[in-house]
């Protein structure tokens, strides 16, 4: 028997055409990515295809919300967080022009694409730049709330849009509450907290049933946006378990981790390990899922942090 | 096009110009592209763009692409009472509103800019977003020729043309001269107007210090049916005797006698 069709649109699809609907200021603009989940069908007068030119897209972006519009930018994570960096900054920050960018082939999702396709640092980028949003959303669902919430949000935001490879099937554990910068915590556990982003949310949750077999407790908390922090969850984690092992999938420089830590270390509470991309370039020619378990990014690699730290 | 019209916006060029030399005579500044393009500002903001405190319906946009260029449009906004005359020389002093390059702090600067090759995609945003709204309303947006070395101004120019931006307009205050030479040494970027014209742009080459060549090509912008590219040619430091012309020019301290011989030089060429 097969499966009939699918009659209503993926949660993140329906967010972005949902408020589309709502709101006749939403415009997109895209780089060479077709029809950027059918918007341009449905609204081909609100649709701007720049071509491969990501510091030009942001640019024009910008240019369309100091217009009014409420603009989305769409993009590949690396080559939008990267090579526009100084246009997210100097264009859409700093002149309070609030974009909606959606980076997408995040994390080393490009697999054996190679480096020049992981985005392991926009994380740690977009979260230097003054009053940016940064969400890294766990499931499609997740990234439904996130687009909506960032469309609607008055400042500009980066929505980390997992998916080309990673499993962002809805995870049954979720929040149905979305709230920026106000953490879910999934699971409790007074061993120690995880704190999660994005696509490792679900192996922090499948590390917590492993290790929960074996009689440790362990707390999850989907840290979905890592700017603004939700400093008091870290804090309270810090006060029930002291433990804290941070799950991300992007470099242990800049992101998930260095912001708790930071955190952790001005409370002045609580000791910190990150699982992350270390600091290299994953240089491996392999499928997604390999260079995850290579790097320590599956449930298994966080499973053993998790270990470890207990054990030190 | 009237004499009074040619007239009137030669003063107000001088103006521009009396007050770019306040502020390069108290303290080191970028004199030289701010004098190059003064023509073609008082143009601009005394002749062509309908500008948001004077107008109740259709406002024009501008950006000042070549941000280092800030102290012509202070000096715009100081004749058009935005800020006092006396803000100028203390550009960068402690309480100053007025910065080295354009900021969202004084009033009536639209985008804040400095960092080259950025305001040709945020006009095009802007020019996006006010044609899709069915404005009229006008985008103009003054790049330095240095700048164009910055391969985002061209992805830029790929775009305009493609999006039949006709109420979009490029000025490129081509003087010659960037930071540390002049541009056809540092990186040539002849033929310019070519250039322009080969990427779909309505390309019109002037003297940037012609007055009536400067509105001529402006009152053209209402009949051009593809975005317009206006190459002013012009002279770095343009008005200050000795200086104008030269490397010198492009950020400079002006002694007491070479603002006098400025000021002079204003007044005969009156």
């Amino acid at each position: 028997m097969t499966m009939p069709a699918p009659t209503t649109l993926p949660p993140h699809v329906a967010a972005l055409l949902e408020a589309a609907r709502a709101d006749p200021n939403v415009v997109v603009v895209s780089q060479d990515m077709g029809n950027a989940w059918g918007f341009a069908d449905e609204f081909p007068d609100r649709f701007f295809d720049v071509g491969i030119s990501e510091a030009n897209l942001i640019g024009v972006a910008a240019g369309l919300a100091h217009s009014g519009k409420n603009a989305v930018a769409m993009g590949m994570a690396p080559f939008l967080t990267m090579r526009a960096f100084e246009q997210i900054r100097d264009d859409c920050a700093y002149n309070e022009n609030p974009v909606t960018i959606i980076g997408s082939f995040t994390g080393l999702e490009a697999g054996p694409w190679g480096v020049t396709h992981h985005a392991q640092e926009d994380i740690a980028l977009m979260r230097t730049i003054p009053g940016m949003t940064v969400v890294a959303p766990a499931d499609i669902v997740e990234a439904g709330r996130a687009i909506t919430a960032a469309v609607h949000h008055p400042g500009t935001a980066y929505v980390r849009l997992a998916g080309f490879a990673a499993d962002m099937s809805p995870i049954a554990d979720l929040e149905p509450r979305f709230d920026l910068g106000v953490a879910n915590e999934l699971r409790a556990g007074n061993d120690l907290t995880i704190i999660a982003t994005g696509t490792l949310v679900r192996m922090a949750l499948r590390a917590a049933e492993g290790l929960a077999r074996s009689g440790i407790e362990a707390a999850v908390i989907n840290m979905h946006t890592v700017k603004p922090l939700d400093r008091e969850a870290v804090e309270r984690a810090a006060a029930s378990s002291e433990r804290i092992l941070t799950v991300e999938e992007h470099s242990v420089i800049g992101g998930l981790g260095a912001a708790v830590a930071e955190c952790v270390a001005e409370a002045g509470r609580g000791r910190v390990r990150r699982v992350g991309v270390p600091d290299c370039f994953c240089t491996e020619v392999e499928p997604y899922g390999h260079l995850l378990a290579r790097y320590g990014m599956d449930a298994a690699g966080v499973e053993a942090a998790a270990r470890e730290l207990l054990a030190d | 096009m009237s004499d009074d019209r040619i007239a009137l916006l030669d003063e107000r060029a001088r103006a521009l110009r009396r007050h770019i030399l306040s502020v390069s005579t108290a303290q080191y500044a970028h004199l030289g592209g701010s004098m190059s393009c003064a023509d073609i500002m008082a143009a601009l903001f005394f002749d062509f763009l309908r500008l948001p405190w004077e107008s109740e319906s259709t406002v024009d946009h501008f950006l000042l692409s070549k941000g280092h260029s800030v102290h012509a449009y202070h000096a715009c906004l100081a004749e058009l009472g935005q800020i006092a005359p006396e803000e100028i020389p203390m550009t960068g002093q402690p309480g100053s509103r007025l910065g080295g390059h354009p900021t969202l702090r004084a009033p009536g600067v639209e985008i804040a800019t400095g960092s080259l090759g950025h305001a040709l995609s945020v006009g095009i945003g802007i020019a996006l977003g006010e044609a899709h709204d069915g404005s009229d309303s006008r985008t103009v947006v003054l790049l330095g020729d240095g700048e164009l070395q910055e391969g985002s101004v061209w992805e830029a120019a790929l775009t305009a043309p493609h999006f039949g931006l006709d109420r979009l307009v490029a000025i490129i205050d081509a003087n010659g001269f960037q930071s540390s030479g002049e541009t056809e040494a540092v990186m040539p970027l002849e033929p310019l107007a070519e250039k322009w014209r080969a990427f779909g742009w309505n390309t019109t080459e002037i003297d940037g210090h012609d007055m009536s060549a400067i509105v001529g090509a402006l009152d053209a912008v209402a009949a051009s049916t593809a975005p317009v590219a206006i190459i002013a040619r012009t002279v770095k430091g343009k008005g200050v005797p000795g200086i104008e012309g030269t490397q010198r020019a492009h950020y400079i301290r002006l002694t007491a006698d070479e603002e006098k011989a400025a000021l002079a030089a204003l007044e005969a060429g009156k």
